[in-house]
């Protein structure tokens, strides 16, 4: 039997139906169509999935859908406002921080929670804060120093 | 008990491409109304930057700017036909048949300009941001788009060009078992700095420095991301990932990314690199490209470094701290290569 669940994503109040265990992984990519949450291993152990549940980083693919009920969730689809990238996406691409891009969205949500919360973070943070997230191709350097410019950058976002 | 400190070298003499039947590339450049240029290629882009660098290859040699070419991949079923993204063959082999195409459709662009501008099309030079000029008559001048456009409208030609690069099949020798696998080769040497405790047989990457020879740089900011990425995946070879933990014996390999072990950003050492370089003669516009040759050499580096640290020869793959361990004991104990106060 499905089970309807409310949330707001990015802002927008939204609504889907779920089976009892579905997570939020599925609710968001085949339930509202917001695939930028990338599937990657389906156990937690690659980050791939990460959005931000109510200010925090969260594992989309082993969060219950239904334990989203009424939460404000954040996925990579929202940062962007009109033509204008997020810092952390301008950073990430004066930086060469992807190669295939597949991590890419599950970082750069990892870092906005770290940003969220600590808005200069040390080396040590940002490395803390990604690492459950799993690159393929950059060897982390990259991504490390696109997340340092992004918090040094002056813009407000 | 104690942490040991080594250092350790390797160098490589790479093969460009690969020589099982001959290696050949394909591809097709074609100007669209607006004075636009597509590439059609079946040479995947896998994140390394195959899309930037034929992009790069293409507006160089048609003369225009890098904005208007479009490189399309995305069908390898209907696109020209390429061995593939693999043997750290795609800026050569992929980049030269992008070259040969470009230079054929340059060609037809310049023959249609020319006779928009009633001149011979031997006296067309281009500008690189739009324009084709007549040499030395700098008010004689004709759009890209404006070209195009006749070719299509009015003269009813096509703006195209086909490429294909192929190095040839080249037999072994019954006598001598010679053969020449590859028109040009690669070139890397790295020092690994490493420290090895001996009482848990932990090996840690301390810094890697490097320098690599790989024909023209052809993006320079791609080329130094994919050496940094490169040397991580090296260090994970050396020390971390293996589906076979036990081989030949299949069982106890790790199948998910919980079992199979990666280093993280927390596990990642400071490398310098020193990109040196020398264009290759038949690489498009000297390049030949890092492929493979990025993770390589950091392997051999990083077991003569555990030698030099502890005197043990590793020379099963990964090196994990059992490993280390077993050789350390069966040894009776480490024994530092170097003398003291290096």
């Amino acid at each position: 039997m499905k089970t309807p669940v409310q949330f707001r994503l990015n802002d927008q109040p939204v609504a889907v139906f779920v089976d009892g265990g579905d997570n939020l992984l599925t609710a968001l990519r085949d339930g509202v169509g917001d695939v930028t949450p990338k599937f990657g291993c389906g156990q937690g152990a690659c980050g791939a999935c990460t959005v931000i549940v109510e200010g925090e980083p969260r594992l989309a693919c082993i969060t219950l859908a239904e334990a989203c009920e009424g939460a404000r969730v954040e996925t990579l689809a929202g940062l962007r406002r009109g033509p204008d990238l997020h810092p952390l996406q301008s950073a990430f691409m004066e930086h060469f921080a992807a190669q295939c891009g597949f991590c890419t969205p599950g970082m750069i949500m990892a870092a906005k929670a770290l940003l969220d919360r600590n808005p200069r973070p040390s080396r040590e943070e940002v490395v803390e804060a990604i690492a459950g997230n799993i690159c393929r191709c950059t060897g982390y350097e990259p991504i490390i120093e696109a997340i340092l410019a992004a918090a040094a950058s002056a813009r407000r976002y | 008990m104690s942490r040991h400190r080594g250092r350790g070298m390797a160098s490589i003499n790479y093969p460009i491409g690969m020589n099982l039947g001959g290696d050949p590339s394909q591809a097709l450049v074609h100007s669209n109304p607006s004075g636009k240029f597509t590439v059609a290629l079946s040479s995947i882009d896998l994140g390394q930057g195959m899309k930037q660098v034929t992009r790069q290859i293409c507006a160089e040699t048609l003369g225009i700017p890098i904005e208007d070419v479009f490189v399309d991949t995305a069908d390898s079923d209907t696109g020209p036909h390429c061995m593939g993204s693999f043997a750290s063959r795609g800026t050569h082999r992929a980049g030269n048949a992008v070259l040969a195409a470009a230079r054929e459709a340059r060609g037809v662009l310049l023959e249609a300009a020319a006779e928009e501008l009633e001149v011979d099309p031997g006296d067309l030079e281009t500008d690189g941001r739009g324009t084709i000029r007549v040499r030395g008559a700098p008010g004689k001048s004709i759009t890209v788009k404006e070209a195009a456009q006749a070719g299509q409208f009015k003269q009813g030609r096509t703006i195209a060009g086909r490429g294909i690069f192929l190095v040839p099949l080249s037999p072994v020798d019954p006598e001598t078992g010679e053969m020449s696998p590859a028109t040009c080769y690669a070139h890397a040497a790295m020092v690994a700095e490493v420290e090895v405790d001996d009482e848990t047989g932990v090996v840690t990457v301390v810094r890697l420095d490097s320098a690599y020879e790989l024909g023209r740089a052809l993006n320079p900011r791609m080329v130094e991301q994919q050496l940094v990425g490169g040397a991580w995946m090296g260090v994970s070879h050396a020390l971390y990932e293996t589906p076979e933990p036990y081989y030949p014996d299949p069982k106890a390999g790790g199948r998910d990314f919980v079992e199979y072990l990666m280093p993280g950003p927390g596990d990642i050492a400071p490398h310098d690199i020193a990109v040196l370089e020398r264009p290759a003669p038949d690489g498009p516009y000297g390049g030949k490209g890092p492929g493979e040759m990025c993770a390589n050499p950091v392997i051999p580096a990083v077991a003569n470094a555990i030698f030099d640290a502890v005197g043990v020869r590793m020379d099963t793959l990964p090196i994990t701290p059992e490993k280390v361990l077993r050789a350390l004991k069966a040894q009776g104990g480490a024994r530092p290569q170097h003398r003291a106060g290096r």
